[in-house]
């Protein structure tokens, strides 16, 4: 899994927000997209996810495959897509069951796997609402853990979580670039992690 | 990976049962939209005064048109709740074809709002005086005419997506757009005409929306996500 961009640009609303942005990740690397508030981080990620269309430049996946670039990537942004009445098992179970690609779904127990090993077995049975927001984070990213995707696009991964859930999400990361992913990760802190860095500079103000 | 367990459901079931639960715990889109309905059907007869006749004769428009508005509740946050909580961009990066994903939401809407309005119809009709032949009427019309409403809001729904108080503007887009099966749905209830006709031109309406609503409402989503 190799993944290329040259001179991407991204528009919202009629403003540039990057322009002729590159950058190339081969299996097993890590990118770390710094910047200030306001750079471009986050519509960075989402362009790549395929959330966001392209205004210029081109993403470009090897090996090439029919499978659209979106449904390679697994993309965990802000907003945690918990539904606050649900519990976190049946959150998690639902976006297991919509994510996974392959010829061959994987188990319930991969989910319950899944919340065990971001701590969360003891409140899997709680509705979403009643989680404290580190708790919902991790219920967010569980789903790396529960569904096998090639590229990762984290945005702000390790906000709210305690230093433990730090170290489990850390350990995940570089468990995946081991075995030959991809990571595009927008932080503010310094990872231990091996990261190539990508900065984007201009503030949003002006 | 672990084989153990019981496999995940199909994506489409997956979401159908999810939004029933969602609707049920809630405590309810479905009986809140029963209970719109009966306190709009409850103060009719205060408004036209106890002529029995009158009543019996208009009742069954009262019904459609309580039904109507019964469904604009709560449609506005048919797709709004998943783009706000970021579940619309996980819905965009499955491999699951939107439109069937907006088919399944509009199935799961109707089956929580529009379902027991058709149930609770003969009931309210009851209420306005309307003889067996035009109970019948109504709960037939409804049953095919509500879909078609269910199918049309949905792209109103997807189209003030981002909007923050777009339940208003849902209400002025799609209410023109529901005059015709108002129309078919009123005349097929209240016999004025044959009944079979205008059952039969609805039946037309609430297909028509099935085809078209799936491609409109994803292509309105797919804009509406940047």
């Amino acid at each position: 899994m190799q993944i290329e961009a040259s001179a991407l640009s991204v528009e919202r609303g009629g403003r540039i927000i990057f322009a002729d942005l590159g950058f190339r990740l081969e299996a097993g690397e890590a990118l770390r997209v710094n910047g200030p508030n306001g750079a471009g981080k986050s519509t960075l990620l989402k362009a790549i996810a395929g959330l966001l269309p392209l205004a210029a430049g081109k993403i470009e996946i090897a090996p090439a495959s029919e499978v659209r670039r979106a449904e390679l990537c697994h993309y965990v942004g802000h907003a945690d897509a918990l539904k606050p009445n649900l519990t976190a098992f049946e959150n998690l179970a639902f976006l297991a069951a919509l994510l996974v690609t392959s010829a061959a779904r994987p188990g319930v127990a991969a989910v319950e796997a899944a919340l065990e090993r971001l701590g969360l077995s003891a409140v899997a049975d709680l509705p979403a609402a009643y989680l404290s927001a580190g708790q919902k984070r991790r219920a967010g990213l569980a789903r790396l853990v529960a569904v096998d995707r090639p590229i990762w696009l984290l945005d702000e991964p390790l906000t709210a979580l305690d230093a433990p859930a730090q170290a489990v999400i850390l350990e995940i990361m570089a468990a995946h670039i081991t075995a030959g992913g991809v990571i595009v990760v927008a932080t503010h802190t310094d990872l231990p992690i091996g990261t190539a860095d990508l900065a984007l500079g201009r503030a949003a103000h002006r | 990976m672990k084989q153990n367990g019981a496999p995940l459901p199909s994506p489409l079931g997956a979401l159908l049962v999810r939004d029933l639960k969602i609707g049920r715990r809630i405590g309810g889109a479905a009986s809140m939209g029963v209970l719109f309905f009966l306190c709009l059907v409850a103060i009719t007869p205060f408004a036209v005064g106890p002529d029995l006749a009158l009543l019996a004769r208009i009742g069954p428009a009262i019904l459609w048109i309580a039904a109507l508005l019964a469904t604009l509740l709560g449609l506005d946050r048919l797709f709004q709740a998943d783009a706000e909580d970021g579940s619309l961009d996980l819905f965009l990066m499955s491999d699951t074809p939107l439109e069937l994903i907006v088919l399944v939401k509009c199935l799961a809407h109707w089956l929580l709002t529009g379902l027991p309005l058709v149930i609770a119809s003969p009931f309210f009709g009851l209420m306005l005086g309307l003889d067996a032949r035009a109970l019948e009427g109504v709960a037939a019309s409804l049953l095919v005419g509500t879909p078609a409403l269910t199918l049309i809001g949905a792209i109103g729904a997807a189209l003030t997506v981002s909007l923050r108080r777009g339940g208003l503007l849902l209400a002025i887009l799609i209410l023109p757009l529901a005059i015709p099966i108002l129309i078919f749905g009123v005349a097929a209830a209240s016999g004025a005409m044959a009944f079979l006709t205008p059952f039969l031109v609805l039946c037309g309406l609430t297909l028509a929306a099935l085809a078209l609503t799936p491609f409109a409402a994803a292509l309105a989503l797919r804009n509406g996500a940047e």
